[in-house]
């Protein structure tokens, strides 16, 4: 990691006023131990017409992943934490070592020279490396502050154009400012610009947050997301890196990235890893290209499905992160809810939502929560009066769909089975989703009405049920709802078959 | 002396009063663990013997524990007064619950010898003294009801002398044939079709004795086999005498066991005189009956005697194999109830009827488990398959099917057809095939323990199991195509050869030291793993895989994802492969019409794009842009005369360090377009039809694979280069270092070590490790980072620890090879699916992961 300072001189101010401010004398190479390896400033040009400093950051990989495991005793960690970028790409790291090292220029005092802190000069930043992705929200932070600022692409790998840039920027920032202000708003939003997470934790960051941006934070327009990334990072990360690192181990195993395996949870407030505002993709989460209220209306459209079925006891099949739990829950006319998810991180995001450890304990004996799949036949799942699937089967590869059909229809056989999936024909009113693609990456397929309503017709066919198909959201005449819904009742006794496997039936030629 | 007979497995409830002598009756003939008493529970609960107020919960305590002894099996004694009815109605719903006979013992003592006992008691001296006289009137109420209550058994044993004179006897229950081993014959649904019973009889082996008049009235087998019926031997067909008298000679001579179908029961049931109707072909049994009469007047009595004497189960060798008319489920086996008899006979009705009438079953079959095959009828089927380790051999005779035998223990099929449809059925004989179902999620989920042949029992966390279960379930194929997950593999031994942190010398020498000379010297491939199951057709894949539409195999990763997203590309991929396999004539010469292949997927860029961008890629462009600056300010420093040379030197090191890492993974990236480009190098074969490979030595191993390689048209193929060493010879081990030290001095990632006999144990009967890897230099850097090769940083990494490493590749090895054996020997899905998602499970436990 590294970063020159540039002063340019003046005849009544010598660049080399730099070394009275920073503490550090132009014509010595010092080293500084930091938390995370050895910061050495160096000048590499020490004249009164222009005058660098340079710190170079040596941060030692090892102890930087030792600490980022703290409190976790094995010899484990993500393969990310050895080989990354954070030895070479200034980040979060950077600011640490420049408020430590730098720590006098940084308050704005001067010993030696007391009227120099408060002068403003001509100062040059660069940081040949810096950690950001895109060069939009390094304007939007440094532009505001009255820098000009230069931020070029690098490529990750020339031999490879087709993989495009990489997550850094080589970065220059140019105008005219007392140092102590560059520094704090470098301190500031170095963290801010970095995607990737921080190794460190601290109780006084907001006390530290609010000292460094003194002067400039508060008029700054971008001051709730500067605030809001700054601190967010360091909450419940240690956690969250807690609960992935099973699935982390598994996506390494696969050469792939985690996030192409635990992705069953949209990046909630506690995941702060939302896509920069500056970024095109639509795809990352959830709804993101929906507009907000669909989700509400799906809500809706499958609460009056199960008011019109009568159901008391309610299967909520792949319940995420409980939005649905928590509208059930609510709703006293439902005796039994119980949230099913294969990921057992949804399902604990879903018990945090729905407060469950608070909750009375007659409220709480109605909800129970547990980890399931609908690839395997789970027997707790039978005899219920209704399972939704909302938004499921969508994830689920066509040539497994099959085994959910079974278990869902045959084995678990509820007397009504509400299944929501997005119209793909819809998704032209959508601008912001590319021709072509899903409404989120996981979805393995998206389905027309027709295409729907023949699977749906099909499914009741095979196993004993009626299905009626509903709209949900506002209906576009030409390409119909943004969701379909598809109500199947049983047709068979009026009691759910409490052993399932009906279809599965082996009927004998004797009595 | 008196001897009290008790079923070895039951539930035996002492009545009497206090102070009769239960607990001592109890030592002196049951282990102390058979007996469970209400004071010990009462004390369990209380901390007072004697606490009356405290039974509540003592009961509770005891029927638990009772509960669980009956569960598993466990003969168990109740010693508590048991005076009041309630009581014991408490007690006989826990042995119906468990499928055990209850049995009763009385203690009958006269109530002066109970009151003198208690008074020498301390605990029981300040007991009222009504409390005998009132138990003693309620036990003499009790007495004659016992039967009626439900106890099978009742045992009064009346005063002292008798209580102290008697003997338990514990008897081998009825149905309990563990000590027969046969072997064994186990033929299906007879239906009074003589003539195809006695053509399959002698075609098994069997030599028929015949009367006078040519009728067969028995038969044996030269070699003692013995032939098992599954029931409904009568009913429906041409000659259900003819068939009686054959089977009940046999059960005469001993070559023979039945056990009852629902036609017997029902057939007993008439000839006992009950009201019975004559339907479901019971009329023409009855009318061959009457004239089978006229000739022989004892005839219909013998059958009598004969069926109504009939066991419903029977479990056979060693308890490895159950025979009951309508199957079993595993709690049921070696039980005794009537709901257990109720299923042995009818199965498990849901209650409900299908469009022709007939009731609808509960495939038990489906969430069978056990490890005992059970083989039973009663159901016609058009062919016998096995299903979770059970088969139904009704391959209905009467209806123009064919009569079927399964001999025991090689579990051949042997069938002979019918002459002509004797009977028609109500519905056409086929139905549902019962594949494609999926598996239970309990054959997966929670702390499980896998019993692998070769190394014990290995155990799976829940955590481990939970997160497999996530990505079993959101990504990975169909479980009947993914019979297999490669298992990790350890490196060798730390070297400490300088610059060095793996070498060869370190591999030979871990083998040397285990005892092994021959080893194998395999090139690595650079790309992903993958796993290809490649059947010769659709229809293969089908029957052998459970496979669906028209895929004719399957291609995955480690973690059992599909390779490639798009299906065509898939079956694109598995159709070149499988040209290698018919130009190599491997079909014919493994007898098999699909092969399970482990291979590596070329190149890594083909998969681990987004890694590759992500994670490699990022770290030579950080590292590219910073560090040339780094360096010219540094020579601008020094140019001016500051003391920066070391810092210099050590600088241009990194940079050069940093352009090596990018140069590492670039040789293992190149673009490609659908298949072009796309390289596949197996390096093992793993399993064919009824065969697991996984014990071949490497060489023959590879041979097989050269051939493909050599024969495969379409130049997919890539073949693994590899070298044998002897681990006593040092000219050998140098000659495979310098084998290393080419390959990957050309870009090889590096080379896996195996022991040339898979298998192999130690002196001590450990297993070896299957293989250890030995990366190349610079491929290393990908795994440690650009700058590992440092001296500093290279000293820190040499403290490495394999142990953990080393167990789970051991681990996860013994769990593959059992998923192939299981697959080899056809067992059911779930068994292979078991030991293939321990394998996922336990890649999720904590190691480091740059081993």
């Amino acid at each position: 990691m590294y970063l020159t300072i540039t002063a340019d001189g003046s005849p009544t101010q010598p660049a080399t006023d730099l070394g009275y401010l920073l503490h550090k004398h132009p014509e010595k190479v010092q080293d500084f131990s930091t938390s995370y390896g050895t910061a050495r400033v160096f000048y590499p040009e020490a004249t009164p017409r222009r005058c660098t400093a340079a710190m170079l950051l040596e941060v030692d990989p090892v102890a930087l992943a030792r600490r980022a495991r703290r409190g976790n005793s094995g010899p484990d960690a993500s393969l990310s934490q050895y080989v990354n970028d954070r030895p070479y790409a200034a980040s979060s790291l950077l600011a640490v070592a420049l408020g430590s090292v730098f720590r006098s220029a940084l308050r704005g005092t001067c010993a030696a020279r007391p009227e120099l802190p408060g002068r403003e000069m001509e100062l040059r930043i660069e940081v040949p490396a810096l950690s950001a992705r895109g060069g939009g929200l390094v304007r939007r932070l440094f532009e505001p502050l009255g820098w000009r600022v230069r931020a070029e692409a690098v490529p990750l790998d020339e031999r490879f154009p087709e993989w495009g840039e990489a997550r850094c920027l080589r970065l220059s920032l140019e105008g005219t400012a007392t140092l102590a202000a560059a520094l704090r708003q470098l301190y500031v939003l170095l963290p801010v610009l970095d995607g990737a997470k921080h190794y460190w934790v601290s109780q006084d960051e907001v006390d530290k947050l609010l000292r460094a941006g003194e002067g400039w934070l508060e008029h700054h327009p971008e001051q709730a997301l500067i605030t809001a990334r700054y601190l967010a990072y360091r909450r419940g990360l240690a956690r969250e890196a807690m609960e992935r690192l099973e699935l982390v181990r598994l996506a390494e195993a696969d050469d792939t990235t985690v996030g192409e395996l635990d992705n069953a949870v949209p990046p909630t407030p506690e995941t702060p890893e939302a896509p920069e505002p500056e970024t095109t993709g639509t795809t990352g989460t959830g709804d993101t290209a929906a507009p907000v209220s669909l989700s509400a209306h799906r809500r809706a459209a499958i609460l009056a499905a199960l008011g019109d079925s009568g159901a008391a006891r309610v299967l909520d099949l792949g319940c995420g992160e409980g939005r649905l739990l928590a509208d059930l829950v609510a709703d006293r006319r439902f005796s039994e809810i119980v949230g099913v998810d294969v990921s057992t991180r949804a399902l604990r995001i879903a018990a945090r939502r729905l407060r469950l450890d608070r909750m009375g304990e007659r409220q709480a004996a109605r909800v129970n929560l547990f980890q399931s799949s609908l690839s395997y036949v789970d027997s707790r799942l039978a005899g219920y009066d209704a399972a939704v699937l909302s938004e499921v089967v969508e994830h689920v590869d066509p040539a497994r769909l099959r085994t959910l059909e079974h278990g869902v229809f045959a084995a678990a056989r509820p007397r009504t089975a509400i299944v929501t999936t997005p119209n793909v024909e819809y998704n032209v009113r959508w601008e912001s989703l590319p021709a072509g693609e899903h409404r989120h990456h996981d979805h393995r397929f998206e389905w027309t009405r027709a295409e729907f309503r023949r699977w749906a017709e099909d499914v009741a066919a095979r196993h004993g049920y009626t299905v009626a198909l509903r709209p949900v959201g506002e209906e576009d005449p030409e390409v119909g709802p943004p969701t379909q819904l598809a109500l199947f009742t049983a047709t068979g006794p009026e009691e759910p078959a409490d052993r399932g496997r009906i279809d599965a039936r082996r009927k004998e030629t004797a009595a | 002396m008196t001897r009290l007979a008790v079923p070895d497995l039951s539930l035996i409830v002492l009545i009497g009063t206090t102070g009769s002598g239960k607990s001592t009756f109890a030592a002196r003939h049951f282990a102390s663990t058979e007996v469970v008493s209400s004071d010990v529970c009462r004390g369990l609960v209380s901390d007072d013997q004697n606490d009356q107020s405290a039974s509540s919960d003592a009961f509770d305590v005891l029927h638990y524990i009772a509960g669980k002894r009956l569960a598993a099996g466990r003969l168990t004694v109740v010693d508590a007064t048991n005076v009041q009815s309630e009581a014991r109605r408490q007690l006989l719903r826990l042995a119906r619950e468990h499928d055990v006979l209850p049995v009763a013992v009385v203690l009958d003592v006269p109530e002066a010898v109970c009151a003198e006992r208690n008074a020498a008691r301390p605990d029981r001296a300040d007991m009222p003294a009504h409390v005998i006289p009132r138990q003693r009137r309620e036990l003499r109420r009790s007495l004659r009801g016992l039967e009626r209550e439900g106890f099978r058994r009742v045992h009064v044993l009346r005063g002292v002398e008798e209580v102290e004179g008697a003997e338990i006897v514990r008897e081998r229950r009825y149905n309990d044939l563990r000590h027969l081993t046969g072997p064994f014959d186990v033929i299906g649904d007879v239906h009074g079709c003589r003539a195809e019973l006695e053509v399959l009889l002698e075609q098994l082996g069997y030599r028929l004795t015949r009367d006078d008049t040519g009728r067969a009235v028995g038969a044996h087998h030269p070699e003692g086999r013995t032939a098992v019926f599954v029931g409904d031997l009568v009913d429906r067909g041409p000659d259900s005498p003819g068939v009686l008298r054959l089977v009940m000679g046999m059960v005469e001579a001993g070559s023979a066991l039945v056990v009852s179908g629902n036609h017997e029961q029902k057939l007993g049931r008439h000839l006992r005189g009950r009201k019975v109707r004559l339907a479901h072909g019971l009329a023409e049994t009855v009318e061959q009956l009457a004239r089978e009469a006229e000739a022989d007047p004892a005839f219909p009595a013998r059958v009598a005697e004969f069926v109504n004497g009939l066991i419903s189960h029977y479990v056979l060798d060693g308890g490895r194999l159950v025979v009951a008319h309508a199957g079993l489920p595993e709690k049921y086996h070696n039980r005794t109830s009537g709901r257990v008899r109720a299923h042995a006979l009818y199965g498990d009705t849901t209650g409900e009827t299908d469009e022709f009438g007939l009731p609808v079953r509960y495939p038990w079959a489906e969430d069978y488990r056990g490890r005992a095959a059970v083989v039973y009828g009663h159901t016609p089927v058009p062919d016998a398959e096995w299903l979770n380790n059970t088969i139904c051999l009704d391959t209905g005779c009467v209806f123009g099917g064919a009569l079927t035998a399964l001999r025991w223990p090689e579990r051949t099929l042997v069938d002979v057809p019918a002459e002509r449809v004797w009977y028609e059925p109500v519905r056409p004989l086929g139905g549902e095939s019962p594949s494609g179902r999926p598996l239970a999620l309990t054959d997966v989920a929670g702390r499980r323990v896998v019993e692998t042949r070769h190394l014990g029992r290995v155990a799976v966390r829940e955590d481990n199991a939970a997160a497999a279960l996530e990505v079993m379930s959101r990504f990975a194929i169909e479980p009947g195509l993914m019979p297999y997950l490669p298992p990790t593999m350890a490196p060798c031994a730390t070297s400490r050869e300088e610059g060095y942190l793996e070498h060869p010398a370190e591999a030979f020498a871990g083998y040397a030291q285990a005892g092994v000379r021959e080893v194998v010297c395999q090139e690595k491939h650079m790309g992903s793993r993958a796993v290809a199951l490649v059947c010769r057709d659709a229809a293969t894949a089908e029957k052998r895989f459970d496979a669906h539409g028209g895929v004719t195999g399957a291609l995955y990763t480690r973690t059992g994802r599909p390779f490639f997203d798009d299906p065509a590309l898939t079956g694109a991929l598995l159709d070149r492969l499988r040209a290698a396999v018919d130009a190599a004539g491997l079909w014919q010469e493994l007898d098999t019409d699909w092969l399970l292949l482990d291979a590596e997927l070329l190149p890594w860029s083909a998969k681990a794009a987004g890694l590759l961008r992500e994670q490699y890629a990022a770290v030579g462009a950080a590292a590219g842009s910073v560090l040339p600056t780094v360096v010219a300010d540094l020579e601008r420093a020094a140019a001016r005369g500051l003391p920066v040379g070391a810092l210099l030197a050590d600088q241009r090191e990194r940079a050069g360090c940093a352009a090596a890492f990018t140069e590492a993974y670039r040789r293992y990236c190149w673009p490609v377009d659908g298949l072009d480009g796309i390289r596949l190098a197996p390096f093992q074969l793993l399993a064919v039809e009824g065969r697991s490979l996984a014990g071949e030595p490497h060489d023959r191993q590879l041979a097989l694979i050269d051939r493909m390689v050599e024969a495969d048209p379409g130049g997919l193929l890539r073949r693994t280069d590899r070298l044998l060493v002897d681990t006593g010879d040092p000219a050998s081990v140098d000659a495979g270092t310098k084998w290393w030290l080419r390959l990957t001095g050309a870009g090889g990632e590096g080379m896996v070590v195996k022991p040339l006999h898979p298998l192999t144990r130690r002196p001590g009967g450990r297993l070896v490790q299957p293989g250890v890897k030995c990366r190349g230099r610079e491929y290393l850097r990908i795994v440690y980072g650009p700058e590992y090769t440092r001296p500093r940083q290279l000293e820190r990494l040499r403290e490495r620890h394999l142990g953990h490493k080393e167990s789970l590749a051991l681990r996860e090895y013994a769990l593959g090879v059992e998923a192939l054996d299981r697959l080899a020997a056809g067992e059911p899905l779930w068994r292979v699916h078991e030991a293939v998602f321990a394998v996922l499970a336990l890649e999720s436990e904590p190691v480091d992961p740059r081993l």
